[in-house]
C-alpha cells in the first residue's frame, strides 16, 4: 500500500473550501434556509395573483373551493379595475412622476456627491452628513411643511406636488449611494485628466460618469422603486381621480366605504409591480456584469 | 522643453511641514531623478510641479515662468503615475488620444500622434485593447506614450517602474533612458529605489525627511556623498560605517573603532588626532589579504550573486560587508583579513554626520575633496 492520498481528480473541484461540506450539511445550511426565504418572499405575490383571478364568491367562502389555488378562472376583477376606474391613467401618472423625480434627483445627486467626494473643500465631510441626516427626517412628520409649501406656490393636486417633494427623501440616498461609487474611483484617475487638461466638468462627464454606470445604475433603481411605491406623499398632495398614482388610486378607490374590492386590488397590485420587478431583472445582470473588475485595474 | 526651478518650497499639510524649503535646479532636457526612503517628500514636490498640491511657500518655476498659481491644465506638463492611472472605460487609442481631444485637435493629428508615440512603445497592436487586457508593461508603456503625445514642457514620473516585477523593470529602465534619448524633454522621475536612480539619473536629488541631502551626477553621489546618509542610502550593498576615532598608532594615523579594531587610513589626510569620526568603506573596495595587513573578520553569511559573492561578516561588534569579483570559498566562522583601499575610504564627523571636506585636510587625496 502507499501511503499517497486518493486521487480528487475524478469529481468535478469547484475549488474553495466547499469540498468540506457533506450533501446532508449543504441541504441544511444552504437550501433549507433558502428555500424558506423564497417562500416568504414569493408567497404574497402568489396570493396576489390567484386573488386576482378568483371570483369574488369564490374570494370570501372556503366552501366548494380551495384557498391555495383557483377553481373558477375569471377575468371580472381585471376588466372592473381596467375599465371602471381610471387605473391606467394612474399607471400613466405614476411613471411620470417616477421618471421625472429619479432622473432629477439622480442629476443633483451626481453633482451633490461629486462635489462632497472629490471636491477637497474644508466642511465637505459636514455636508455629506447633513444631507443624511435630511434622509432620517421621516416622510410623515416632513409632510405637514411639505404641504404647507406646496400650497404656497399653488401646486396642490399637480403631478409637480410630487415630482418636487420625492427629491427630498431620494437625492438624500441617491447622494448617499453614487459617494460610495465616487470613493472607489482613484484620486490618480482624475489627476491624470487634470494634468492632461481637463476641466472639472470634463472629469465628471469623461472620467466619472462613464466608471460610476454601475453606481446611477443602482441608485436609479432604488430612485424609482421608492417613488414607485410611495403612498403617504401621493396620498395627502393629490386629491383629484386623475392626477392620482397608481398604489393611492387603488386604495382610494377600489375600496368604497367598508366594501373592499379585493379582486381588482390585487389585480391593482400585480399590475403595478410589474414594471418594477421588470425594471430589477433587466439592469440587475447589467450591474453585477458592470461591478467586477471596472475601476479597480 | 523648459528648465525647472524650484527656490526654498515648502509644503505643509496642515500644520505639519513636509518639505522645508526645497532648493532644486532642473536644467533644460535633463533627466534629474529624486531619490530618497518612503515618506520623504519626494512625490509632494512632484505633485507640486505638477500643480496637483499647492506650493505653501517658495516658488516653482518651469521654463523661467513661476507657476505658483497656475493651474495644471496651463502648465503643460505630462505626469505617469505609479499604478499608471489608465482610464479603465476607454481602450489603448482613447486613452493616449485624450489629452489631444481635450485639446481639441484633428483628427489626422490625433490618429498621427498616437500611432507615432504607439510605434516608439511598440504597442501597436494593443490600440484596440481595454487596460484591463494588457499586462503590467504594457500598461506602463501605454501610461508612458500618453504622456508622449503631449509633447510637454516636462515629463513627471511617480515611481512609474515600482509595480512591475524584478526582470520587467530593468527592461523598463533601459527603454525609458533610451527613450529619453531620443526625445530627448526634461524629465524629473521620482523613486525609492538608489538603483534606479543611478541607473537612469543624468543628475540625482538624494531627498530625506523633506530636506535635499546632495544633488550631482549619479558617479559623484556615489563616490563623494555629501553626509552619512547619502553614503548609507546609495549603493547596493550599503557602504560600511565605523564609528572610532583618528588616532596616531607606531607613527601611522588610524581609526581606532570603538571596539579597538584598527582600520587603516592614507596617510596625510589632515584629519586631527582624537577627532571623533565615522569610518566608512564601499563593501567592493575591500580586497582580502594576508593576516595581519587591514581587519579581521569573522565570516558569518556568504550570499554568492552569480556576478559577485558577498560576505557578510563580523567586525568592530557590527555587520560588515564585503563583495568579491573572484571566486572565493568562504565558509561561515572563517576569519579572513580585509584590507580597505586606502584611497576609497571616506571619512565623516559624527557630530554633524557630514563628510569631512578638504579644507580641513590638507593632503592631496581625491577622496576627501570638497563637494
Ligand atoms: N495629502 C496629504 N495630507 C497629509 N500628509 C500628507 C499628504 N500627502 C503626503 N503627506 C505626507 O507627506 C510626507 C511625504 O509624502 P510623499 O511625498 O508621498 O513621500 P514619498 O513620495 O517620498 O514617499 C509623508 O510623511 C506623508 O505622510
Ligand atoms: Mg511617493
Amino acid at each position: 500500500m502507499t501511503d499517497r492520498p486518493a486521487s480528487t481528480t475524478k469529481n468535478a473541484d469547484e475549488g474553495g473550501t466547499d469540498y468540506l461540506e457533506t450533501i446532508p450539511y449543504r441541504v441544511v445550511a444552504v437550501y433549507l434556509p433558502l428555500g424558506v426565504f423564497l417562500f416568504v418572499l414569493l408567497f404574497p405575490f402568489y396570493w396576489m395573483t390567484i386573488a386576482t383571478f378568483k371570483s369574488n364568491t369564490e374570494l370570501l367562502t372556503t366552501e366548494g373551493f380551495a384557498a391555495l389555488w383557483i377553481v373558477k378562472f375569471t377575468f371580472e376583477n381585471v376588466e372592473r379595475l381596467l375599465f371602471q376606474t381610471e387605473y391606467p391613467r394612474w399607471l400613466v401618472n405614476t411613471l411620470f412622476v417616477t421618471f421625472t423625480a429619479t432622473f432629477l434627483s439622480l442629476f443633483c445627486a451626481v453633482f451633490a456627491a461629486y462635489a462632497i467626494e472629490k471636491l477637497r473643500y474644508s466642511g465637505a465631510r459636514l455636508v455629506g452628513l447633513a444631507i443624511f441626516l435630511a434622509y432620517l427626517v421621516p416622510p410623515s412628520i416632513l409632510f405637514i411643511p411639505l404641504a404647507t409649501i406646496i400650497f404656497k406656490f399653488g401646486l396642490f393636486d399637480t403631478p409637480f406636488a410630487l415630482i418636487l417633494t420625492y427629491p427630498t427623501f431620494l437625492i438624500p440616498f441617491c447622494t448617499w449611494l453614487l459617494m460610495g461609487y465616487f470613493r472607489s474611483i482613484p484620486y490618480e484617475l482624475e489627476e491624470c485628466a487634470l494634468v492632461d487638461g481637463a476641466t472639472r466638468f470634463q472629469i465628471l462627464r469623461k472620467i466619472i460618469l462613464p466608471l460610476a454606470v454601475p453606481g446611477l445604475i443602482s441608485a436609479g433603481i432604488f430612485a424609482f422603486t421608492l417613488s414607485w411605491n410611495e403612498y403617504l406623499y401621493a396620498l395627502v398632495f393629490i386629491s383629484s381621480s386623475e392626477v392620482k398614482t397608481a398604489p393611492v388610486g387603488v386604495v382610494t378607490e377600489l375600496i368604497e366605504g367598508d366594501v373592499y374590492r379585493w379582486g381588482s386590488l390585487m389585480a391593482g397590485a400585480l399590475f403595478g409591480s410589474i414594471p418594477v420587478a421588470f425594471l430589477y431583472s433587466f439592469f440587475v445582470q447589467h450591474y453585477v456584469s458592470s461591478m467586477t473588475g471596472a475601476v479597480k485595474e | 522643453m523648459a528648465s525647472v526651478v524650484a527656490r526654498n518650497v515648502v509644503k505643509a499639510f496642515g500644520s505639519t511641514e513636509v518639505l522645508h524649503g526645497i532648493d532644486v535646479e532642473i536644467p533644460d532636457k535633463a533627466f534629474v531623478v529624486l531619490v530618497g526612503p518612503s515618506g520623504c517628500g519626494k512625490s509632494t514636490l512632484l505633485r507640486m510641479i505638477a500643480g496637483l498640491e499647492k506650493v505653501t511657500a517658495g516658488e516653482i518655476s518651469i521654463g523661467g515662468q513661476v507657476v505658483n498659481n497656475v493651474p495644471p491644465k496651463q502648465r503643460n506638463i505630462a505626469m505617469v503615475f505609479q499604478n499608471y492611472a489608465l482610464y479603465p472605460h476607454m481602450k489603448v487609442f482613447e486613452n493616449m488620444a485624450f489629452s489631444l481631444r481635450l485639446a481639441k485637435a484633428s483628427d489626422e493629428i490625433v490618429q498621427e500622434k498616437v500611432h507615432a508615440a504607439a510605434d516608439a512603445l511598440n504597442l501597436r497592436e494593443y490600440l484596440d485593447r481595454y487596460p484591463r487586457q494588457l499586462s503590467g508593461g504594457q500598461r506602463q508603456r501605454v501610461a508612458i506614450g500618453r504622456a508622449m503625445v503631449r509633447d510637454p514642457q516636462v515629463f513627471l514620473f511617480d515611481e512609474p517602474l515600482s509595480n512591475l516585477d524584478a526582470k520587467l523593470r530593468v527592461q523598463m529602465r533601459t527603454e525609458l533612458k533610451e527613450l529619453h534619448q531620443r526625445i530627448g524633454g526634461t524629465s524629473i522621475y521620482v523613486t525609492h529605489d538608489q538603483i534606479e536612480a543611478l541607473t537612469m539619473g543624468d543628475r540625482i536629488v538624494v531627498m530625506r525627511d523633506g530636506y535635499v541631502e546632495q544633488v550631482g551626477s549619479p558617479l559623484e553621489v556615489y563616490d563623494y556623498p555629501n553626509n552619512i546618509f547619502v553614503a548609507s542610502f546609495i549603493g547596493s550593498p550599503a557602504m560600511n560605517l565605523f564609528a572610532g576615532t583618528v588616532t596616531a598608532k607606531d607613527g601611522l594615523s588610524i581609526v581606532l573603532a570603538d571596539d579597538g579594531t584598527v582600520l587603516p587610513l592614507a596617510q596625510g589626510h589632515g584629519v586631527s588626532d582624537g577627532r571623533r569620526v565615522v569610518y566608512g568603506i564601499r563593501p567592493e573596495y575591500l580586497a582580502l589579504s594576508k593576516e595581519g595587513q587591514g581587519f579581521e573578520t569573522e565570516v558569518v553569511v556568504v550570499e554568492p550573486t552569480g556576478a559577485d559573492i558577498l560576505v557578510i561578516g563580523r567586525t568592530a561588534g557590527q555587520e560588515l560587508r564585503a563583495s568579491f569579483h573572484d571566486r572565493h570559498d568562504f565558509r561561515p566562522g572563517q576569519r579572513i583579513w580585509l584590507n580597505p583601499r586606502l584611497d576609497t575610504v571616506h571619512l565623516f564627523d559624527q557630530e554633524t554626520t557630514r563628510r569631512l571636506e578638504l579644507d580641513e585636510a590638507d593632503s592631496d587625496l581625491p577622496r576627501f575633496r570638497a563637494v
